[in-house]
């Protein structure tokens, strides 16, 4: 199987402070891939590398390899907006725009192409809430605004927001943590629906959630990655110490 | 003991305070009275759409009016572009270095500008070198000059109150920095910078020194044909018939006065609707 992102010698710089560690990894292809480890082990920062999304803060560097479809998108020279249009992400806090759900969906197509028709945009709007399951529940109030849902429809609606764009990587990071145990586990059958579609990397605190809903896991300490596998093996028979630790629950 | 006279401790406190409030207030309250007591028997048709007659102790000051609407207007179309545009580059692309930090030390400085040295000024630039002569062109870019630090200031605040998730998640959407301004940050910023240019517009309306020399005619009964031609104005107006007039009514001093003051509130106000209208859509 061909890898969908592979990450090559990863370093990575806040000025002085090296966030990521000499990081290699390959993500599959239409899998769930999660990243555990302690807060502040560059989980966010990884994720945040894949599109870019790190240049936005001042005074960091990068190094190494990150091919998505072979194209190595740490060039100088990788067109941004291309790229993020293609590797799409799922905020911690549902952060929809105070517009209304209709105008929340279409922003990315009216960004990328602007003068499209009514009834494209409409179809659109249709299909995306029908991927995350609010299509039902939101037909007839897409007039009303964003905010005044409750906070798993604000997820599911950044997540259809974010396939109205027609993404093939979708990351997501600490997509439930503002979730109540019900809204996440909708929100998780949500994310294995999603995998037949799109190639997902979920950082997440919460390794029951990764047991459950990931194929492959990370584990990160200190921003090196210390073991990538099969998440059934990650969690049964870790090969090393530091992540037998952190998944018994004797790490922070 | 000591539990009551913390208690009458608090008590003075309270008092203390309810009075520099009031105190506050007492001023407000008897302009606002006076002014309108000793002014609206003036008020008329005749007062409000005539020009100034018998050495402006009659007729009316409809030229006053006029001017200064064209200078207030003049004066927000030269400052509100330059001012939002200048506030957008702040807080939007500036690095922190040591040309942004100049440059806020001069808006900040700008504010503190005393008005009769912006009529100076003025006088100076737009009326002798720029050649603009004493025109309402001349007085509406230095109202529009001495209003820009209070339009940027707010701006810049309106704009940097938007939520950073916003900008972030509009950005991984792929909208380029200018997309992410134009369509997520000002439409999010707009009632403050509305704001702020209520806050011009009020000042804009009632100073007298800035137009003292650039514009302001003592009396010119015919309305200003283009924007090269001096005019009259409320504040300016209002100055020559309370000291430069002898024997001039009372009444009319009040009345320009309460005119003037209606003006401001009304400006005022429609701004205030304009922002209503935009706070009603956001909440977050």
């Amino acid at each position: 199987m061909i890898p969908k992102i592979t990450v090559n010698n990863l370093d990575f710089w806040y000025g002085n402070f090296q966030a990521l560690k000499n990081i290699n990894a390959l993500f599959k292809e239409k899998v769930i891939t999660a990243i555990i480890g302690p807060s502040g082990c560059g989980k966010s920062t990884m994720l945040r590398v894949f599109n870019r999304m790190n240049d936005l803060v001042e005074g960091v560097r990068t190094t190494g390899e990150v091919l998505i479809d072979a194209e190595n998108i740490i060039a100088p020279d990788t067109d941004l907006v291309s790229l993020r249009k293609k590797v799409g992400m799922v905020f911690q806090r549902p952060n929809p725009f105070p517009l209304s759900i209709y105008e929340n969906i279409v922003f990315g197509e009216k960004i990328h192409y602007s003068g499209t028709r009514r009834d494209k945009l409409d179809g659109i709007v249709e299909e995306s809430l029908k991927s995350v399951l609010l299509w039902d529940e939101l037909k007839d109030n897409l007039n009303k605004s964003a905010l005044s849902l409750s906070l798993e429809q604000k997820q599911r609606l950044c997540i259809a927001r974010l396939i109205a764009v027609k993404p093939d990587i979708l990351l997501m990071d600490e997509p439930c943590s503002t979730l109540d145990p019900q809204a996440t586990a909708r929100v998780e059958e949500l994310m294995r629906e999603l995998k037949n579609n799109y190639t997902i990397i979920i950082v997440t605190h919460n390794m029951q959630q990764a047991a459950r809903i990931s194929d492959d896991t990370g584990f990160m300490l200190l921003g090196e990655l210390i073991e990538f596998a099969r998440t059934e093996d990650i969690f049964t028979r870790p090969k090393d110490k530091r992540t037998e630790d952190y998944i018994t629950g004797r790490y922070g | 003991m000591s539990k009551k006279n913390s208690q009458r401790t608090q008590k003075i406190a309270f008092s203390l305070l309810s009075l520099a409030t009031l105190l506050i207030v007492i001023p407000v309250g008897l302009i606002v009275i006076i002014i309108i007591q000793k002014g609206i028997p003036a008020i008329n048709w005749q007062f409000l759409s005539d020009v100034p007659r018998q050495g402006m102790r009659a007729g009316g000051i409809f030229p006053a009016i006029v001017g200064t609407v064209y200078l207030v207007l003049g004066a927000i179309v030269f400052a509100l572009p330059i001012g939002l545009l200048a506030a957008i580059y702040l807080s939007e692309y500036s690095k922190d270095n040591y040309l942004t930090r100049i440059i806020k030390l001069a808006i900040v400085n700008l504010a503190g500008v005393p008005s009769v040295v912006y009529g100076l000024f003025g006088l100076a630039l737009f009326v002798v070198f720029f050649k603009f002569g004493a025109s309402i062109l001349s007085g509406s870019l230095t109202l529009g000059i001495m209003i820009l630090p209070i339009i940027i200031t707010a701006s810049r605040e309106a704009l940097e109150s938007v939520p950073y998730s916003f900008r972030e998640v509009s950005r991984s959407l792929g909208a380029s920095k200018w997309q992410t301004i134009r369509h997520i940050v000002l439409p999010n910023a707009i009632s403050g910078i509305i704001t702020g240019t209520i806050l011009g517009l009020g000042r804009a309306t009632g100073e007298t020194a800035p137009i003292l020399f650039t514009v302001a005619a003592f009396y010119l009964p015919q309305l200003p044909a283009s924007i090269f031609d001096q005019a009259m104005a409320l504040p300016y107006h209002l100055y020559v018939i309370s000291t430069q007039v002898p024997n001039v009514d009372e009444k009319v001093r009040y009345g320009t006065a309460l005119v003037l003051l209606v003006l401001a509130l009304f400006m005022n106000l429609v701004a205030i609707i304009i922002r209503y209208q935009f706070r009603k859509k956001k909440k977050w």
